[in-house]
């Protein structure tokens, strides 16, 4: 034995030495070995060069009328509703899911805020915590179903979608409520569409709340255990789960989060269009899996920052203002978007192989 | 004098639609003894250890741990008691960490304020640990304790996954072919940390497949066939070729009473 073990050393040795060599011939390849480490690390970078490059060219092109204040604030705001329902869609893709229900809860989450004031009579305050309710409780079943029932999170989140959405026009009887009612007997509705003007800035708390949650989520997904585990949950769900993971639970947390999430996205969604309508918000499905797709998180789960989403959703609202301003179709946005979505999944399949 | 064993399964059943993967099964792991695990293939090895630890549910038979009767539905359950396993597919999350892996569903938060409100990992203390715990395996040398394990090779990731277990046990380790991707040094690590563990008094089920690894450090060989327990035997006094003409039904079994069913000390 003692025999087989030193010439087993011999071995050892004699292979360290020829890995040895392999590493060195890939350092030779230097910067595209280390941009590719480096992406792997970060997957967020991919989206913020993206971002920044964008603006600049925009910047470029369009001058002040574009490199302003006024105009930068002018792209958060159009994109907060898609920013804050992407930072849910980002969780529950972690997971290795999907959710298609995020635009449904939200438009049905703020109906609620608004018929529970208006219809019922109830404080608006309370209202705003039943419409908060209705969203987490939704998110709750998708998880529920998603675990206890071992359907694809695709079709329990398809089915929610139409189910939610049909409740909702079922619910409101299609009635919108109007801005100018609720600015007089219910002001709370539209908090987040409070603005902070400084200079030309036009800053919303919808806009604020977005970035905060993206700060919150960030914090809890590199600095808790929740994190961690979300992250091995939509890696490898059976490896979690016998590594002593509760990886059901912490399922369940991530749809109901989402839909808690959504649910706020409804009340800025109020904020923002002032009144509260049942037939808004209907391509915040697509629109947020749009962000997240260019934000770097991978389809497959497990991989990619909730940041990156921020980013994506950002990129899409600087090419949608910047084509606008140059005058162009707006179909050219869509063309854009779409060679992003494919570029940034590109990305992801070379990053990923650097794990192998 | 007798000895209570540490695990006592008897008549496990497990089914799996329609194989029988075990087969009314009996099964014993006395204090302080390496337990080797030995078998064809499909044997039922890893479903008999898996049914004791929790990680899937027997359909009939009774487990006693320490001669309490246990119903485990999952794998946490097990851990709580201070079992390990160290899982044939090893049980890692291919993005995190060795560190993060190694604290998988035990993290340490943060002392004060920052672990018990903000929920914060206390990241430097587990890198610490993970750290020490592999140097003093001597398992590996990687580069960063923070690599992500699906960096790592496949003997590197197996290193990992028997560090962890070695590091978080009380009660009794199981290991499924833990040397299966190990070149012979790290192998020779692996055995060495059985021996060590042993010495501890925590005993060990060994499931391989390597008839030298088994016969150095096992105390009695658990030989698996069909589903079931065909015989346990005493390595002092067979060959590696009877056990395996045993394990393959080439050889008959010893009659009972030449059998090793309970260890030496406890007889
Ligand atoms: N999850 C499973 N689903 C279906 N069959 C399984 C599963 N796990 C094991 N089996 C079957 O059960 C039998 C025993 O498998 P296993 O316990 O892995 O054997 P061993 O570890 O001895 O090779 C085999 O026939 C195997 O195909
Ligand atoms: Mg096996």
């Amino acid at each position: 034995m003692s025999e087989s073990a030193s010439k087993g050393q011999d071995y050892e040795s004699s292979l360290s030495a020829a890995t040895h060599q392999v590493a060195e011939f890939e350092k030779r390849e230097g910067f595209v070995y280390k941009l590719q480490h480096g992406l792997h690390t970060n997957p967020a970078l991919v989206p913020l060069i993206v971002l920044v490059l964008s603006i600049v060219v925009f910047g470029v092109l369009l001058g002040s009328k574009f490199f302003s204040p006024f105009a930068l604030t002018l792209i958060l705001q159009q994109v907060q509703i898609v920013g804050i329902v992407a930072a849910a869609q980002s969780l529950v893709i972690l997971t290795a899911g999907i959710d298609l229900s995020v635009g449904a809860i939200m438009v049905m989450s703020s109906v609620v805020m608004g018929q529970f004031t208006f219809r019922y009579g109830i404080p608006p305050g309370i209202a705003v915590v039943c419409g908060l309710a209705v969203g987490t409780g939704i998110g709750a079943i998708n998880g529920l179903l998603v675990t206890r029932m071992k359907l694809p999170p695709f079709i329990v989140t398809l089915g929610m979608w139409q189910i939610v959405l049909a409740a909702n026009f079922l619910y409101s009887a299609n009635e919108t409520i109007r801005s100018q009612e609720i600015s007089e007997k219910a002001p709370i509705l539209q908090f987040f569409g409070s603005v902070i003007q400084i200079g030309s800035a036009r800053l919303t708390y919808g806009i604020i709340f977005m970035l905060l949650l993206f700060a919150v989520l960030t914090y809890a997904l590199t600095q808790t255990a929740w994190g961690r585990h979300v992250y091995a949950v939509g890696d490898d769900k059976e490896a979690a789960e016998l590594s002593g993971m509760e990886a059901n639970k912490v399922l369940v947390s991530v749809y109901a989060l989402s839909g808690l999430i959504c649910a706020f996205a409804g009340w800025a969604l109020i904020g923002r269009i002032g009144s509260v309508s049942p037939t808004s918000g209907q391509l915040a499905n697509i629109e947020s899996i749009t962000a997240v797709v260019i934000g770097g998180i991978s389809l497959f789960g497990g991989r990619g920052s909730v940041l990156g989403s921020l980013f994506g959703a950002l990129i899409v609202g600087v090419f949608t203002l910047g084509l606008r301003l140059l005058g162009a179709d707006a179909q050219w946005t869509y063309l854009l978007i779409g060679v992003l979505i494919i570029a940034a999944v590109s990305v992801d399949q070379w990053i990923r192989k650097v794990s192998t | 004098m007798t000895i209570e064993p540490i695990v006592q399964g008897r008549g496990i059943v497990k089914r799996y639609g329609h194989v029988t993967a075990i087969n009314h099964s009996d099964f014993d792991l006395y204090p302080g003894e390496v337990l080797a695990v030995i078998g064809d293939n499909g044997a039922g090895k890893s479903s008999i250890v898996k049914a004791i630890c929790g990680a899937v549910q027997a359909d009939e038979g009774e487990i006693k741990i320490e001669g309490k009767p246990v119903h485990f539905t999952s794998p946490l359950q097990a851990r709580e008691m201070g079992i390990e396993i160290v899982y044939q597919q090893l049980a890692l999350s291919p993005a995190l960490s060795i560190a993060d892996n190694m604290f998988a569903g035990r993290e340490l938060r943060k002392p004060g304020v920052m672990g018990s409100v903000f929920r914060q990992l206390d990241k430097k203390a587990m890198e610490k640990f993970a750290r020490d715990k592999l140097t003093e395996l001597g398992l590996m040398t990687v580069q960063s304790i923070n690599q992500a394990v699906e960096t790592l090779s496949g003997g590197q990731r197996q290193g990992v996954a028997v560090a962890r277990a070695a590091a978080f046990a009380k009660k009794f380790i199981i290991m499924d072919e833990p040397t299966a991707a190990l070149g012979v040094k790290e192998s020779r690590r692996v055995l060495e940390l059985i021996q060590d563990v042993r010495s501890k008094g925590i005993p060990i089920i060994l499931i391989s497949h390597n008839m030298p690894h088994v016969f150095e450090v096992a105390d009695r060989v658990h030989i698996h066939r069909l589903g079931k327990r065909h015989a346990v035997v005493d390595p002092a006094k067979i060959s590696m070729s009877e056990a395996v003409a045993i394990m393959t039904g080439a050889m008959e079994p010893p009659p009972v009473e030449e059998q090793q069913l309970v260890p030496k000390a406890a007889a």
